[in-house]
């Protein structure tokens, strides 16, 4: 009985180590998107100032694609776009944009200036369609499959090594 | 020293500053307070540490103005917490709801009282426990104090 009493404190630290020790593995600000595997809200995005097309919801269903949120004023979007460019001017996927919360004509100007990935682009200036995808900064990349269902959410720039190792096996999968 | 105290007394009363601004606040006092009181449950999704009604950010601010929106059209307070929670996950709740996956998180506070309370029990029931009684003395152990109690007078 003594003995017990003398290596239960090293037997609880070694619990509540072990605990901690997992605890570090993982990110406490990471946040799990509720939309994987269930269908894409629904949205009606207009054009943003200097296009023509928005985007609906409806557009994205039939094949594998990316839908990425973004805005001029998001710096980690600056990182990522030349990315998004490559995968584009290579045809390895159709990557929609959401541009949010964005002032008219800032966007038009940004793609301008760096080059436009996206086949179509929806307006999020009130940050609503953003909510309803549960966004929660930009770059936010989702990946959608055939049937218009959300099965990856990506809450940071996307990298060639991150689009090598993670993603394009997915899609790859997804497109089987 | 007096006036030391009472200004370090008058840090742990100042109210949460809320970031509301004037132009979110709903025109009906009632609806504003729970509107309020809701904020204050929502996680900022940006600055995760904070509450929607303390945070700064634009999104906590697009939130806290589709919270005053939902409440508007006549949703409950559960139903607009359910709303969110419904885009953001449960990690969007302050405090974390008790279903399935909490259970341990919420009761463990209690079950570390209840297992260290036993333990400190059965650890001072087993020092106060009384020493074994020793044999009776002999006749000769009797008999040698009495000797040296006598020497002694």
């Amino acid at each position: 009985m003594n003995r017990f009493f003398l290596l239960a404190p090293v037997f609880l630290f070694a619990v509540i180590g072990a605990f901690f020790a997992y605890g570090l593995t993982r990110d406490p600000s990471a946040m799990p998107s509720q939309l994987i595997n269930r269908a894409l809200p629904d949205f009606d995005m207009p054009a943003i100032e200097g296009f023509d097309e928005g985007l609906n919801s409806e557009e994205l269903k039939g094949e594998v694609v990316l839908l990425n949120v973004f805005a001029s004023w998001c710096i980690s979007c600056h990182i990522e776009h030349p990315f998004l460019m490559r995968l584009a001017q290579n045809d390895v996927i159709k990557i929609y944009g959401l541009n949010w919360k964005e002032r008219p004509g800032d966007g038009k100007a940004w793609l301008d200036r760096l080059g436009n990935p996206y086949v179509k682009i929806g307006d999020d200036q009130a940050g609503r369609v953003a909510i309803d995808l549960g966004v929660t900064g930009a770059p936010e990349t989702f990946v959608i499959d055939r049937e218009g269902r959300v099965r990856f959410r990506v809450a940071a720039p996307i990298t060639e090594d991150y689009w090598n190792d993670v993603l394009a096996p997915m899609i790859e999968d997804l497109r089987r | 020293m007096r006036k030391l105290y009472l200004t370090l007394l008058s840090l742990l009363v100042v109210p949460a500053a809320f970031a509301v601004e004037p132009d979110e606040v709903l025109a009906d006092p009632a609806l504003e307070a729970r509107a309020v009181k809701i904020d204050t449950q929502l996680r900022c999704v940006v600055c995760q540490s904070q509450s929607i009604a303390e945070s700064n950010a634009p999104l906590a601010k697009d939130l806290r103005i589709l919270v005053r929106e939902r409440l508007t059209e006549g949703d409950s307070d559960a139903q607009v917490i359910a709303y969110m929670v419904e885009r953001y996950g449960d990690y969007v709740l302050l405090k974390p709801p008790v279903q399935g996956n909490t259970y341990f998180l919420w009761a463990f506070p209690a079950l570390a009282l209840s297992v260290g309370a036993a333990g400190a029990f059965m650890f001072l029931r087993s020092t106060k426990k009384a020493p074994p009684a020793a044999d009776p003395l002999s006749e000769d152990d009797e008999d040698a104090i009495a000797a040296i109690l006598e020497e002694r007078g």
